[in-house]
C-alpha cells in the first residue's frame, strides 16, 4: 500500500514537473550547479571560484545575461569520488543543466562525462585536461580558462627568452601534472636534465630539492598548485635555493596566495599567464576593485576565471533568453559576446580558448612583492590538441 | 653523490621524526584503551592552527608554542572525556565512525573560525638560515631543529615509559589492561592523561610544521596514513616500534623518492624511468609495511607479548 502511494505520489510530482517546465522559463531562476573544491589544500582556488562567480551574479542584481539565477555551491572534498557523487545529487535531484567550478583535473573527468553523458553542460573556469580538448572534445564542454598544456606551454617559451638552457621539471602524479611536464617540454628549446613526478598529497619536498641542488639546472621549472605550491614554494626558499637556481614557472605555481605564504624569498621568480591582477583594461580594473571591495583581499587568477566564466554564461544566456537548451546555448556561448578581464578571448576548434600569454615578475612595487606584468610571451595562442577535436 | 646520499638521509630522519611525534600518541592510544582515533590528525591541525594564530596575533614565538600545545593538549582531553569515554566497549567500527566524525567536525570548526585561506607562519628568524652540513651542502636549520627536537622527545619518554610510575602503569596498561583495573588503578585518569599527553605530542608535530609545510584545513589527514603505516610497522602499543618504525618509514621514503627514479633512469628511456619510479617510490611504504607483517605479523617490538 505504502509502495504504491509513494509511487503515485512521485508520477504526480513528476508529471507536475513536466508541466510547470514552461512556466519555469519566465519566473524560477535558473539553477547553477557549482562543484569546487573548498577543503583541504586547494580549498582557497575554489574559494575563489566561487566568491567570483557569486560577485558577477551579484553585480548583476542576481542574475546572469538578464535570467534570474539560483548558484548551487557544492564542496567535492578534493576527492574525485565526492565530486562526482554531487553531480549525480545534482543531476537527478535538482534537475541542474548547467555546471562549473572544478579545480582539479582529476576530479573533473569524473564530473564531466556525467554531466555530458545527461545532456547537461559544463563551462571550466580552470581544469581543462587534454582527454577534453582533444579527440574526447565535447560539443557541450567549455573552457575558458586554458587547456592546462598551453598554460605550460608559455612557461617553456618564457624559458626560451629567459634563456634557461638546462631545466629540472616536475609535477604531481596526476593528469593535470603529466599535462604539465609535456606542456613544458612542448615549446622548451633547452635540455630538460632531470624530470621528476611528485605525489599529489606530498606535504614535504626535502628529497626533490636535494635532487635539484645536486643536478644544478639552469632554473627549475614546477607546478604545484595551491597549498602544495606554498609548501614546494617555502621549503625551496628555507634550503636555500632560490639564490642560485631560478624559477620560472606557470601561474598556478605563483598566485597572489602563494606569494604572501612564501614572503620576501619569492623575488625574481619569473611566471607566466594569462592574465594578472594589475591588468590596464576596463574590465579587469572593474572586477579587481569589486572584488577587494566586497572580500577585503586580492583575487588570484582563479577568481579572474570564475568571473570569466559567470561573464561568458551571462553572454549566452542574454542571447538565448535563459535558455540552456544545448544546440541554442551553444551557438551563443561560441560567439563568446563578453568583455572578458583578459582582454582578447575567442574559442577555438575545440571550445578552448585562443589567447595571448605574459611574462610575470615577482617584485618590488612600493615595498611591498606584487606579481608585476612584464611583456608578452605568446599571441593568440590555442593548444595543441585542437587539431584532433572534430565537433 | 655520497654528499647526496647523507644529505637525503638528513632529509629522511627529519620526516621520520615528525611521524615519530604523531605516532607515538596514536600507538599509545591504540595500545593502552584499544582506541582507533582517526581524529588524531585533527588533534596535528589544531596545533598547528593555534600556534599559527598566536604568532599572527602576538608575534611570540614562545607564546605560539604554548598556544599550540596547549590548544592540542586541552581539546584531545576534552574529547577523551566527552567522546571517546563512551567508546572503549563498543567496536571498532563504532570507533571509526565517531572519530571520522571528529575529523569532520573540527575540519569545518576550523573553516568557521579561520576560513580556507591557509595561514602562514614564518621560521623564526634566527632559524631561517641554513648550516652548512657537510662542504657544500646547507641544511635549514629550522629543519635539524625538528629532527633534534624530534630525538629529545623519544628520549623523554623513554625515561617516562620506562623510569616513572606514570609510565610502569602506561607499559602494564598496555600489556594487560584488565589487570591494572583490577590492582586498583585509577585507569579512567590514566586513560585521560594518555590521551592528552597523545595530543599534546600531535600539536607539537603540527606546531612544528607550520612553517614548513602549509597550515591549512585538512592537513592532518594528509599525514595520518603514513603515522597509521608507522605504528603498524612499530608493532601497536610501543614506543620504541613507533620511533624505529617512524624512522624507517621516513628513510625508506625519502630514499626511494630521491633514488629509484635516478637509478631507473639508466636503465630505461627517462620518461617511463620517471613515471616508474614515481609509482615505485609512492608504493615503497606500503610494501616495506607488507613485508614486516609478513615475517613479523605483530610489528617490529610487539607491546602486547
Amino acid at each position: 500500500m505504502k509502495r504504491r502511494s509513494l509511487l503515485a505520489a512521485s508520477a504526480a510530482a513528476l508529471a507536475a514537473g513536466r508541466l510547470a517546465t514552461p512556466a519555469f522559463a519566465q519566473g524560477a531562476p535558473l539553477k547553477v550547479g557549482l562543484i569546487t573544491t573548498l577543503s583541504g589544500p586547494g580549498g582557497y582556488l575554489g574559494e575563489d571560484i566561487r566568491d567570483a562567480f557569486l560577485l558577477a551574479v551579484e553585480m548583476e542584481g542576481g542574475k546572469l545575461g538578464g535570467q534570474a539565477v539560483q548558484v548551487m555551491v557544492e564542496d567535492d572534498g578534493f576527492r574525485p569520488g565526492q565530486g562526482k557523487s554531487v553531480a549525480e545529487r545534482f543531476l537527478r535531484n535538482e534537475r541542474i543543466k548547467l555546471f562549473t567550478g572544478i579545480v582539479f583535473s582529476n576530479i573533473l573527468g569524473t564530473v564531466a562525462p556525467d554531466v555530458l553523458d545527461a545532456d547537461g553542460i559544463y563551462v571550466s573556469p580552470n581544469a581543462s585536461p587534454s582527454n577534453f580538448a582533444g579527440r574526447e572534445c565535447h560539443r557541450n564542454f567549455y573552457s575558458i580558462a586554458w587547456q592546462n598544456d598551453s598554460l605550460h606551454e608559455s612557461a617553456g617559451e618564457l624559458a626560451n627568452k629567459l634563456g634557461y638552457r638546462r631545466m629540472f621539471i616536475l609535477a604531481p602524479n596526476y593528469q593535470a601534472g603529466r599535462d604539465a611536464l609535456t606542456g613544458f617540454k612542448r615549446l622548451f628549446k633547452g635540455q630538460v636534465v632531470q624530470e621528476v613526478y611528485t605525489r599529489l598529497d606530498q606535504t614535504d619536498y626535502a628529497a626533490e630539492l636535494a635532487q635539484i641542488r645536486a643536478a644544478a639546472p639552469d632554473a627549475v621549472f614546477q607546478f604545484h598548485p595551491g597549498g602544495l605550491g606554498i609548501g614546494f614554494m617555502r621549503q625551496y626558499a628555507q634550503a636555500g635555493l632560490m639564490a642560485n637556481v631560478p624559477q620560472c614557472v606557470a601561474a598556478p605555481s605563483m598566485d597572489s596566495t602563494t606569494l604572501r605564504a612564501v614572503g620576501d624569498a619569492a623575488e625574481g621568480v619569473n611566471l607566466s599567464s594569462h592574465w594578472n591582477s594589475d591588468f590596464d583594461n576596463p574590465a579587469s580594473r572593474r572586477f579587481v576593485d569589486a572584488f577587494r571591495t566586497k572580500y577585503n583581499r586580492l583575487p588570484t587568477y582563479y577568481g579572474q576565471q570564475g568571473f570569466d566564466t559567470a561573464l561568458a554564461i551571462a553572454a549566452a544566456l542574454r542571447q538565448t533568453n535563459g535558455s540552456v537548451d544545448p544546440a541554442t546555448f551553444r551557438t551563443a556561448m561560441l560567439k563568446a559576446d563578453f568583455q572578458s578581464t583578459r582582454g582578447k578571448f575567442r574559442f577555438g576548434p575545440n571550445q578552448h580558448p585562443i589567447q595571448d600569454w605574459y611574462a610575470l615578475k615577482v617584485e618590488r612595487v612600493g615595498g611591498q612583492l606584487a606579481l608585476v606584468t612584464k611583456g608578452k610571451v605568446l599571441e593568440d595562442h590555442g593548444d595543441a590538441y585542437a587539431a584532433q577535436c572534430r565537433l | 653523490m655520497s654528499t647526496l646520499v647523507a644529505e637525503q638521509l638528513l632529509n629522511g630522519v627529519q620526516l621520520g621524526v615528525m611521524l615519530f611525534l604523531l605516532a607515538a600518541g596514536l600507538t599509545l592510544v591504540f595500545g593502552i584503551m584499544g582506541v582507533i582515533n582517526l581524529a588524531h590528525g585533527s588533534l596535528y591541525m589544531i596545533g598547528a592552527f593555534a600556534a599559527a594564530a598566536a604568532a599572527r596575533a602576538t608575534g611570540s614565538w614562545g607564546l605560539a608554542l604554548l598556544a599550540g600545545l596547549a590548544a592540542a593538549g586541552v581539546v584531545g582531553m576534552a574529547i577523551e572525556l566527552l567522546v571517546l569515554r563512551r567508546l572503549y566497549a563498543r567496536d571498532h567500527l563504532d570507533q571509526v565512525l565517531a572519530t571520522f566524525g571528529l575529523i569532520l567536525f573540527f575540519n569545518q570548526g576550523i573553516v568557521m573560525l579561520f576560513g580556507r585561506q591557509p595561514l602562514f607562519m614564518q621560521v623564526p628568524p634566527w632559524l631561517g638560515g641554513s648550516v652548512e652540513i657537510l662542504p657544500g651542502v646547507p641544511y635549514p636549520a629550522y629543519r635539524l631543529l625538528i629532527i633534534a627536537v624530534g630525538l629529545a622527545v623519544a628520549v623523554g619518554l623513554y625515561l617516562l615509559i620506562q623510569h616513572t610510575r606514570i609510565g610502569m602503569l602506561v607499559r602494564a596498561g598496555a600489556t594487560h589492561r584488565e589487570m591494572v583495573r583490577a590492582l586498583g588503578v585509577d585507569i579512567r585518569l590514566l586513560y585521560t592523561l594518555v590521551f592528552g599527553l597523545g595530543a599534546l605530542l600531535a600539536g607539537l608535530a603540527g606546531l612544528m610544521a607550520g612553517p614548513v609545510y602549509n597550515v591549512s584545513v585538512g592537513m592532518g589527514e594528509q599525514i595520518l596514513i603514513l603515522t597509521f603505516v608507522v605504528v603498524v610497522i612499530g608493532g601497536i602499543g610501543s614506543i620504541r616500534g613507533a620511533l624505529f618504525g617512524a624512522l624507517l618509514v621516513g628513510i625508506t621514503d625519502t630514499l626511494l623518492r630521491g633514488f629509484v627514479p635516478g637509478l631507473l633512469r639508466s636503465a630505461l628511456p627517462p620518461d617511463q624511468a620517471d613515471a616508474l619510479g614515481a609509482s615505485l617510490s609512492s608504493m615503497g611504504v606500503y610494501l616495506l609495511m607488507a613485508v614486516v607483517l609478513l615475517v613479523k605479523p605483530r610489528g617490529l617490538f610487539p607491546a602486547h607479548a
